[in-house]
């Protein structure tokens, strides 16, 4: 059985470049992708603890979780879209009006 | 009707309120009949309500309404409520009286004036709070009218606020008079302190027990309550706000600066006379400075070529003469100087308004002259109020003033006496000075008025008339006993101010000697004045030159202007200057605008941090992140 620092390193592995995919990119559709990504290391982490102490309550909190993802992907691109439409880019640098 | 005696101001008070709201919409006949007609229709009222006091009992002549009460806080209480006794009912009748009559002569006489509406309101006000003030049962309510008239006369000063003078004028009047109001305002509060209450009965009946007569506390209240009245009346040192208020229109240099507003500070004397008569020190003090200044200002007028100012400085030197009466105890007399200066004075502003009026706005006497012919009316008045002034016999400022002369001889005071007598020739000759110049001699008026030089109107002629009826007149209610009258004047007052048979020193031809004594004195003012102006024209201008000196002290106020602006108004001109530009500017607004400029300034670099790139709060936010996980390893 692969031991559970497997998966703990490889869901800690996946939420950084989701971390460094959201600071670094610009293109709006990638840092939405990066943002998934974090999700589903955390995902990952939950599972993996799960199975480890032999509950089944988190595979169901996980499966909840991809519901509730799939929602938010649903109004996330929602907003991209308005926010192309707007700004005729997928810049987010071109969306820096939250400031003073 | 004695039921009814809150109409009387009432009436004045909604003339106020209608010509002061609608005024200018109701045209102005209208706004003339509801202004005379409130202060005619209190005028009647107060006669009624005045013969039916007559007709009580001597001892019963005093008469309580309380209308409303205005303020109960604890054992604080005080009533809108008058009080009627023959003091306030002479009063009454003077301020009732002589203000109709100078109502109606303003119709005439602002008749062009554009702020026709507004004159007659603010005259209405000013009748209402005089009406309060003489008729108040309490002290708050006196001074709610004093304040009151202070206001009104604020207001007619500066009623033709364009022009620089009027304005400052007017100011010059109020913030005086509240120097003297301050000291007023302590002394109703040392009453209350010291009595528990401000009721004139209630203070008044309590005074022989509670005050120790000639003691510290009521000479206090005295000298305080004095202090009003040296602001409000016009005595030395508070009196340079009246030769200045001139600059209001001349019905109310009538009104407010000869028969009534002036005279308050009298009228409060005399009603607290049982105060006065406890504290020796004030009544010795009042005695003396209304002497001093009966003659200081009654030397002034005798240089003056403004024919307003003339009559302004002899009005403060006649408050003098009734400041007088009141400190050698007196009051009955200064109460009736009271009544007959009302008349004559009034009737001395009216008439040199009528003169102004025939003039074009001409002031100065030297450039009149000649009159006599052309404005009949006038002329003929204007001689019956110079001679009731000048205490010739038979008119009445013979009466009254030879009635507070003679109180003060009799009463030992020689020096006093002797002041008031020179002061007396001073008087008849300035008044017939400002008679010759005016009226007699050859006309020295501007080519371009000569030829449309006319009498008044009758709206204007018939109140000089009856003034100057009253003023010959005027006087025959106390012809003191010596000359065969009964003195009923001060009969009637005896009610209020006590039956005080008056210790006679003297005997009935002493009293003639010091009458005719001062009949020979106004006799030989009159004769100095004709020679100095209709026999010898020239003679003024040469003592002029050769007095150079003393006459220009004179016709400059003696300095007291130039000196008060020195001492008093430049210094404190430039302590106000240091609080508004160093503390005002600098430390207050400098605190505020201080803080508010750190706060701006920590703000700009606050602001940095928001750049609006979504990625660096991401930053921000994975820095926190990480910061919160360092600290809960390396605990």
């Amino acid at each position: 059985m692969v031991p559970v620092s497997y998966y703990i390193l490889l869901s800690g592995v996946l939420f950084s470049i989701g971390v460094l995919g959201f600071l670094i990119r610009r293109n709006v559709i990638v840092v939405f992708m990066s943002v998934e990504l974090m999700l589903n290391a955390a995902n990952l982490a939950i599972i993996a603890f799960a199975r480890n102490i032999g509950s089944l309550t988190g595979q169901v909190i996980v499966f909840l979780v991809m519901t509730v993802a799939a929602a938010e992907v649903g109004v996330g691109l929602a907003i991209i879209m308005m926010f192309y439409r707007n700004k005729k880019s997928v810049n987010v640098d071109d969306g820096n009006l939250m400031k003073w | 009707m004695i039921d009814n005696i809150w109409l009387v101001p009432l009436l004045p008070l909604l003339g106020f309120l209608i010509n002061g709201i609608f005024g200018r919409k109701l045209g102005k006949n209208l706004v003339s009949w509801i202004g005379c007609g409130s202060v005619g229709l209190s005028f009647l009222i107060s006669v009624k309500v005045f013969f039916e006091l007559l007709s009580l009992p001597a001892e019963q002549r005093i008469f309580e309404k309380i209308v409303f009460p205005w303020i109960y806080s604890g054992f604080f209480k005080v009533n809108i409520s008058f009080l009627l006794d023959p003091l306030s009912g002479v009063m009454l009748l003077v301020v009732t009286g002589v203000g109709f009559l100078i109502h109606v002569y303003s119709v005439g006489y602002m008749y062009e004036d554009n702020g026709f509406s507004r004159f007659f309101s603010f005259l209405n006000l000013f009748i209402f709070s005089m009406l309060m003030l003489v008729l108040a049962n309490n002290f708050l309510l006196l001074y709610l009218g004093w304040e009151a008239v202070g206001l009104c006369s604020y207001l007619l000063i500066g009623f033709w606020y364009e022009k620089k003078s009027a304005s400052d004028a007017a100011k010059k009047a109020f913030i005086v008079n509240r120097i003297g109001d301050f000291g007023f305002a302590l002394g109703v509060m040392l009453i209350f302190w010291t009595f528990g209450g401000l009721n004139y009965t209630e203070v008044f009946q309590q005074a022989p027990s509670i005050l120790v007569a000639g003691g510290g506390l009521v000479t206090a209240i005295t000298l305080l309550l004095f202090m009003g009245a040296v602001g409000k009346s016009a005595q030395i040192p508070l009196y340079v706000w009246l030769p200045d208020a001139m600059e209001g229109p001349t019905p109310v240099s009538a009104l407010i600066h000869a028969a009534t507003m002036v005279t308050a500070g009298v009228y409060m004397m005399a009603r607290c006379h049982i105060l006065y008569e406890l504290a020796p020190f004030t009544l010795g003090l009042v005695a003396v400075i209304g002497a001093v200044t009966a003659i200081y200002t009654a030397s002034i007028a005798m240089v003056q070529n403004d024919i307003k100012r003339v009559l302004a400085y002899s009005t403060i030197s006649q408050l003098g003469y009734m400041f007088l009466g009141c400190g050698v105890g007196a009051f009955a007399a200064g109460i009736f100087h009271l009544m007959t200066h009302a008349f004559f004075k009034a009737l001395l502003f009216l008439g040199a308004g009528s003169v102004m009026h025939a003039l074009s706005g001409e002031l100065n006497m030297q450039k009149m002259g000649g009159l006599k012919g052309k404005i009949p009316v006038t002329f003929w008045t204007v001689f019956a109020a110079v001679l009731a002034i000048s205490g010739i016999p038979l008119f009445s400022g013979f009466f009254s003033k030879d009635e507070i002369l003679w109180k003060a001889f009799s009463q030992g005071n020689l020096l006093l006496w002797l002041i008031g007598v020179i002061c007396a020739g001073m008087t008849a000759f300035y008044m017939f000075r400002l008679l010759f110049l005016t009226f007699f001699g050859k006309s020295r008026v501007d080519e371009s008025i000569k030829s449309h030089i006319h009498e008044s109107p009758k709206i204007m002629t018939v109140p000089l008339m009856i003034l100057a009826i009253l003023s010959v007149l005027g006087g025959y209610v106390g012809i003191p006993k010596s000359l065969g009258g009964g003195n009923n004047f001060e009969h009637f007052l005896s009610s209020v101010f006590g039956e005080k048979e008056m210790i006679i020193h003297h005997s009935a031809f002493t009293e003639y000697i010091v009458m005719i004594i001062s009949i020979g004195v106004a006799l030989a003012g009159i004769f100095f004045a004709y020679r100095f102006y209709i026999s010898k024209p020239e003679l003024p201008k040469s003592l002029a030159e050769k007095y150079n000196f003393p006459y220009r002290v004179l016709l400059n106020k003696y300095y007291v202007d130039e000196f008060y602006f020195k001492i008093i108004v430049n210094p404190l001109l430039k302590f106000a200057t240091f609080l508004w530009q160093f503390i005002d500017i600098r430390i207050i607004d400098g605190t505020a605008n201080g803080l508010a400029g750190m706060v701006n300034w920590f703000g700009g670099i606050g602001r940095k941090i928001q750049t609006g790139y979504v990625r660096n709060y991401a930053l921000g936010m994975v820095l926190g992140v990480i910061l919160v996980l360092a600290y809960f390893i390396l605990k």
